[in-house]
C-alpha cells in the first residue's frame, strides 16, 4: 500500500466513471439519439428550403446540444449520492475540486464528445458547407466542456431534491446563454463569411474560466447538499 | 480518546448515532462544539484529517454495476490507498467473498454487499474507524470476523467508534459506551483525541 499521488486518484475517478458509463451504455446512447433526433426534426418539419435551413442551423444545432447535455447532467452526482459513494469521495484525502473535475471530464467524454463528433453529420442536413461544418465542430468541441462544467454546479445544488431535473434546467439554462451566443455566433459568422475567431476565442475564455471556477463551486454545492 | 480505544454509541432509533458519526467524520457541521484531532478542530484540518479516518455508513458505498473487486480497488484508490489486484482479492477472500469477486454487486445479497464494503477496512491504513451499524445484515460468522478485524485494529493502536445496538465482543484496552438519548443535547459532547 503506497500513498498514491493526486494524479493517481484523479485517474481512478475518471476510470471509474468511464467504467460505469460503459456498463450503462443505454443511458449514454439515449443522449446522443436525443440530439440527433431533435436536430433532425427541423429540416424534416421545414422542408427543403435551403436558405432558411442554413440560417437557422447554428441556433438549432446548438440548442439541441444544450438540451441533450441537460439530459445527462443529473447523472454526474445523483447515482453516487444514492449509494453512498459520493460520501466516500468527500472523505477522500484529495481535494474535492479535483474529484469534481474528474467526474466532469468523464461525463464530457461519454455524453458530450460523441455528440460533438456526430454534429457535422447533423449539420449536413442543413446544407452547411464543409468549412462551416468544421467551425461547428470546433465550436462544440470548446463549448460543450463549458456546458458540463456549469452543469456540475446545478447538479451539485439540486442533489437529493425531489424533481431535481426540472430545477436543474431552470438553474442552469440561463447560465448556458453566453456559451450558446458565442457558439452559434461562430457558426453564423462562418456562414456569412466573416471572421469566426473572435467567437472561438471568447468560447476558449469561457472554458478557462469554467475550468478554474466551476469545479470549485460545484464542490461547495455538493458539500452543502450532503450536510 | 487514546490509541486502542473502542467507543460504542448506543441509543434508540433517531437518537443521533448516525448524525454524531457523520459529524465526527466531518460530513456534517456540528451545531455546537467542535471535534478535535490532535488538538486541532477537524474543520480546519480537512484533507489531513481525511487521511486518518475510514467511515463506513449506512449506505455501503458499493456500485451495483461494478464487481466487488473493482469496487474495492476503486474505493481504496479514492480513499488514498492504491492496492493491487492481488491485495484486493486477498481482502475479499478474507471477507468470504471468494469466487464472487468478479460478480457485479447487484447480484450479491445484502449481507454480501455489506461484506464487500467492509473489505475496505482490511486495505486501509487509518487510525480512526467510524462504523455505522456495522453488524447489520451480517451473519454470525461475518459478525465475528468483523469483531476480530476491529480487535486487531485496536491492538495495533487504532481507534474505533462503532454505532450499534448489538453487544460487541471485542477486547480493547479501553472500552467506552456512550448512550445517546433524545438527540444530541445542546451542550454538545466534546470528543478529543490525542496520542
Amino acid at each position: 500500500m503506497r500513498a498514491p499521488s493526486t494524479f493517481s486518484m484523479f485517474r481512478w475517478i475518471v476510470k471509474r466513471d468511464l467504467m460505469l458509463a460503459w456498463r450503462r451504455r443505454a443511458d449514454v446512447l439515449s443522449t446522443l439519439f436525443f440530439f440527433v433526433i431533435v436536430a433532425s426534426l427541423f429540416p424534416l418539419g421545414i422542408g427543403p428550403e435551403t436558405h432558411l435551413l442554413r440560417s437557422i442551423a447554428p441556433g438549432v444545432v446548438w440548442v439541441a446540444a444544450l438540451l441533450a447535455s441537460m439530459l445527462s447532467l443529473g447523472r454526474i452526482f445523483a447515482n453516487d449520492y444514492q449509494d453512498g459513494t459520493l460520501e466516500q469521495m468527500l472523505l477522500s484525502p484529495q481535494p474535492l475540486y479535483l474529484i469534481v473535475l474528474g467526474k466532469v471530464l468523464a461525463q464530457w467524454l461519454v455524453s458530450e464528445l460523441p455528440l460533438v463528433i456526430i454534429a457535422p453529420l447533423v449539420g449536413v442536413q442543413f446544407g452547411l458547407s464543409g468549412e462551416t461544418l468544421l467551425v461547428l465542430f470546433i465550436s462544440l468541441l470548446i463549448g460543450t466542456p463549458v456546458l458540463s462544467l456549469i452543469g456540475a454546479i446545478g447538479a451539485g445544488l439540486t442533489l437529493g431534491l425531489r424533481g431535481g431535473g426540472v430545477l436543474i434546467a431552470l438553474l442552469i439554462l440561463p447560465l448556458y446563454i453566453p456559451v450558446l451566443i458565442f457558439g452559434s455566433g461562430a457558426v453564423d459568422a462562418s456562414i456569412m463569411g466573416v471572421e469566426v475567431m473572435a467567437n472561438i476565442y471568447l468560447l476558449l475564455a469561457l472554458l478557462v474560466l469554467g475550468t478554474v471556477f466551476a469545479p470549485w463551486a460545484a464542490a461547495a454545492a455538493v458539500k452543502i447538499s450532503l450536510e | 480518546m487514546v490509541p486502542g480505544t473502542l467507543l460504542q454509541l448506543t441509543g434508540p432509533n433517531g437518537s443521533g448515532k448516525t448524525s454524531l458519526l457523520r459529524i465526527i467524520a466531518g460530513l456534517m457541521a456540528p451545531e455546537n462544539g467542535e471535534i478535535r484531532w490532535h488538538g486541532k478542530d477537524i474543520r480546519s484540518l480537512d484533507e489531513e484529517y481525511s487521511r486518518s479516518i475510514t467511515y463506513i455508513g449506512h449506505r455501503n458505498g458499493v456500485k451495483e454495476e461494478l464487481s466487488s473487486l473493482e469496487n474495492l480497488r476503486i474505493s481504496s484508490g479514492i480513499a488514498g490507498f492504491d492496492i493491487t489486484q492481488n491485495q484486493a482479492r486477498q481482502a475479499l477472500k478474507r471477507m468470504g467473498l471468494q469466487d464472487r469477486e468478479e460478480l457485479p454487486a447487484r447480484f450479491l445479497s445484502e449481507g454480501q454487499r455489506r461484506r464487500s464494503a467492509l473489505a475496505r477496512l482490511l486495505t486501509c491504513d487509518t487510525a480512526l474507524w467510524l462504523l455505522d451499524e456495522v453488524l447489520a445484515s451480517l451473519d454470525h460468522a461475518a459478525a465475528a470476523l468483523i469483531e476480530t478485524v476491529i480487535g486487531d485494529h485496536l491492538a495495533k493502536g487504532g481507534m474505533a467508534i462503532v454505532a450499534t445496538h448489538q453487544e460487541l465482543h471485542i477486547s480493547a484496552v479501553s472500552f467506552q459506551r456512550l448512550e445517546l438519548a433524545n438527540g444530541i443535547s445542546s451542550d454538545a459532547t466534546l470528543l478529543e483525541w490525542s496520542r
